[in-house]
């Protein structure tokens, strides 16, 4: 009881402890926002990747040498079907997109991918990270009317508005071939060497292609003009009447990186909108490779926030990939969703015993993503370790001011003796009194820490109110609130290990305390 | 399992003060003289400096008797507070025993001799050795604490705070119950003591220099309060002091000096 008392006691008049026991504080507060947000961070970065990512791919070497996907498969679905809920086929090419915008031209590297526009949302998020509420519903490559958002749906009300999306689609198409035929008209009139405007020139040109598949397969009447374009590219070429106000190229999803600059206040200034036409140039397949250069409208946007895809990946129909690039039905990779539940490690590896390794590689989203994922998990131990590495650090203060409390208390100690109090009960007394400051170092830092995390942004905004500096550039990270992820288990483990620390710490004093001579302690002045 | 159940002695009551203690009498108060309480034979006790061993005691032979007021006196530095705390168990001699009503107490196993200091001696010292972060009526408490489980101690608080409160009334101290011991003088502090050494209603009280830091009239307060508790409560005392005026209140006084008992 007196030990109970004593602890109480001391907590509530030697304060110079509880100095002591700042560390503890800071180090447990430091290190639950540290996890909250590292584990914030990558549970967002995860789930991008994963958004864009199936579960589990199956690749043939190179760039597009699964030549039958349906015979493929059809074998993946008797292996392993009743793991899968959906499958789709992708070709992958890297090309270059070139287009004006404010009087430049750009042009850009980009990884082009072709896709089922039926079957690919069933397999990964692509859909859901599009800004056409109707093609989130059903993608299409048909350029919609209107109904862009103008503000990141993701997000919700607190994104900034996003200035132009409120006229993307055909409305946008019909006000720039507007501006477009003033401006040819404009041009002729002042120079009748109409060869050195180039930008008019680009967006009346026939296209090479006709404007979609579906259209393609009506076209009846004149299937072999359309035919005979990809094969020979560069003869003589059919002259089609384009009206860039009522008809479009094929359709094409941009990564949103690709079309629009993020400024430091993160609004979102766009190069171009749906509705706009895009130049894109692939290889050809094979050996003697030679440049296609095809005309696309933009339909859409694709915004998965991982600034590394959303700054390539370019999305057309497969079929169009397919024809570019002359490799028939071929495709690169056949992309496949598990069911819920489903473990994508063993159907990694019950896939990799079925097919060929030489001809076809298997991989789970993680294996794709291994490295970086590691990483992240590397720094965010690192991190833990150095962050505990300050507690412990604190533990030595606490060493020192309990060796001074028990110097200062010694003939405490002997009365307490004297009164028949065991080397136990003295023991109990300062390994106590070491709990308790752990438990309001520990508390208190808990305290600190999930107020930190739960006003994470507001600090931040204080922050950068102070130093003038973006403190999370959302024009970096692509999100315009730092997430974080507050785990149970995590910050039990700290606070535990907080407070075996803090007693750890006290074990020494105590045991100094506990020895000490009754009659030497009573003598003590 | 109780060390001092086992301890065979003629019944006697335990100390239990009144709601008053009176006035010391004037008549000659004879000292139970029939039972031999605490006593010391052959006690030896060096200090080691170093390399050397510093002799303090060097052979005391100690009777206290049931009921006793005894006084030792002597020079400082002779070994007073040294007997006195080999006979509370305090500290272990070197050579010699200790007993405690016929039964030796110096080698007993160091849990029973922290049972007897708790529950069979009262200490008062010098410089009253209260806890400076209890108040007065905590520190009474103190012994009661330690000697009980803190389940034991929950469930008989109201009994102990009850006595502890009753304890201080009758030393004076009703209105000081919830003071720190340095918001109390000298003399108050020494009655605090000696409410501390009574709560847990001892046989035998041993005390240090109990007037020693203080002035005349307030150690004459103490030492009435010693005599009433020997008189009325046949608590026998063992007081150290070098004050010869002091030690005459006794009932017998023993001299102490060059380690040894001297002739009185």
């Amino acid at each position: 009881m007196y030990k109970l008392l004593l602890c109480w006691r001391y907590l509530r008049t030697r304060y110079i402890a509880l100095a002591s026991i700042i560390s503890v504080t800071l180090g447990v507060a430091t290190m639950i926002v540290v996890n909250a947000v590292m584990a914030g961070f990558s549970h967002e970065m995860e789930d991008r990747m994963h958004g864009i990512l199936s579960d589990v791919v199956l690749e043939g070497h190179g760039l597009e040498n699964i030549e039958n996907p349906q015979f493929v498969m059809d074998n993946i679905q008797a292996v392993a079907g009743k793991w899968i809920s959906g499958m789709t086929p992708t070709v992958h090419v890297p090309g270059i997109i070139t287009f004006n915008a404010n009087g430049q031209s750009h042009s850009q590297q980009i990884m082009f991918i072709g896709i089922d526009e039926a079957t690919y949302a069933s397999v990964s998020d692509f859909s859901k990270f599009l800004q056409n509420p109707e093609n989130r519903k059903q993608l299409s490559f048909q350029l919609r009317d209107g109904g862009y958002d103008v503000r990141d749906h993701q997000v919700g009300n607190k994104s900034p508005l996003r200035v132009g999306m409120e006229q993307a689609g055909w409305r946008w198409r019909r006000i720039m071939a507007e501006r477009q035929k003033a401006w040819a008209d404009n041009q002729s009139r002042t120079s009748t060497d109409g060869e050195h405007s180039s930008s008019p020139q680009e967006i009346v040109r026939p296209p090479l292609r006709p404007q979609n598949p579906e259209e393609q397969a009506n076209s009846d009447s004149a299937p072999d003009a359309h035919a005979k374009t990809p094969q020979n590219p560069f003869g003589p070429q059919p002259i089609v009447e384009f009206d860039s106000a009522t008809e479009q190229h094929p359709g094409v999803v941009l990564g949103i990186a690709l079309a629009s600059v993020r400024d430091h206040e993160g609004n979102d200034r766009f190069l171009l909108l749906p509705g706009d036409d895009v130049n894109i140039t692939v290889p050809t397949a094979g050996t003697q490779i030679k440049r296609q250069d095809w005309q696309f409208t933009v339909v859409d946007f694709y915004e998965s926030k991982m600034s590394e895809y959303d700054s390539t990946f370019v999305f057309v129909p497969i079929k169009q990939l397919q024809a570019m690039r002359g490799i028939g039905t071929n495709v690169s990779a056949i992309q496949i969703k598990l069911q819920p539940g489903a473990d994508a490690n063993t159907v990694r590896d019950l896939l990799r015993s079925k097919f060929p390794p030489e001809l076809y590689g298997v991989y789970t989203w993680r294996d794709k993503q291994g490295a970086l994922l590691a990483a992240v998990q590397m720094e965010r131990a690192v991190l833990n370790i150095l962050l505990f590495m300050i507690i412990a650090v604190a533990g030595f203060g606490i060493l020192a001011i309990f060796f001074m409390i028990v110097v200062e208390k010694t003939r405490d100690v002997g009365i307490l003796k004297s009164l028949g109090a065991s080397s136990r009960g003295i023991m109990g007394i300062f390994l106590g009194y070491g709990l308790s400051l752990g438990f309001v170092g520990a508390g208190v830092g808990l305290t600190i820490g999930l107020l930190f995390v739960h006003y994470i942004n507001q600090v931040r905004d204080g922050l950068e109110w102070i130093t003038g500096q973006p403190v999370f550039d959302p024009a970096i990270y692509y999100f315009y609130e730092i997430p974080t992820i507050i785990d149970p288990l995590t910050i039990s483990w700290i606070v535990f290990g907080a407070l075996s620390i803090a007693v750890v710490a006290s074990v020494l004093p105590a045991l100094r305390a506990a020895r000490l001579h009754p009659v030497e302690a009573l003598r003590y002045e | 399992m109780n060390e001092t159940s086992k301890l065979t002695v003629p019944h006697r009551p335990k100390a239990n003060l009144g709601s008053t203690i009176p006035a010391p009498h004037a008549e000659l108060h004879t000292p139970n003289s029939t039972a031999v309480h605490l006593s010391a034979t052959g006690l030896k006790k060096n200090y080691r400096k170093g390399p050397v061993d510093i002799p303090v005691l060097t052979g005391v032979d100690l009777d206290v008797r049931q009921g006793e007021f005894l006084a030792i006196v002597g020079q400082s530095g002779c070994g007073k507070s040294t007997l006195l705390h080999l006979l509370g168990t305090l500290d272990a001699p070197t050579e010699g025993d200790v007993h405690f009503l016929g039964q030796r107490i110096d080698n007993l196993p160091v849990a029973k001799r922290e049972q007897l200091r708790n529950e069979q001696f009262g200490m008062i010292f010098q410089f009253y050795h209260l806890l400076p972060e209890f108040t007065t009526l905590e520190n009474v408490l103190t012994p009661l604490m330690i000697g009980r489980s803190v389940l034991s101690y929950w469930r008989g608080r109201r009994q102990a705070v009850q006595r502890a409160k009753q304890l201080l009334e009758t030393l004076g101290l009703g209105h000081r119950l919830k003071h720190r011991p340095r918001e109390l003088s000298g003399g108050e502090m020494q009655r605090v003591a000696i409410a501390r050494a009574l709560i847990a209603q001892p046989q035998v009280l041993l005390a240090d220099e109990p007037t020693g830091n203080l002035d005349q009239s307030t150690g004459r307060e103490i030492l009435r309060i010693l005599r009433t508790l020997n008189r009325e409560h046949g608590l026998s005392i063992v007081m150290v002091t070098h004050d010869a005026a002091i030690a005459a209140e006794a009932d017998r006084i023993v001299k102490l000096a060059g380690g040894q008992v001297a002739a009185a």
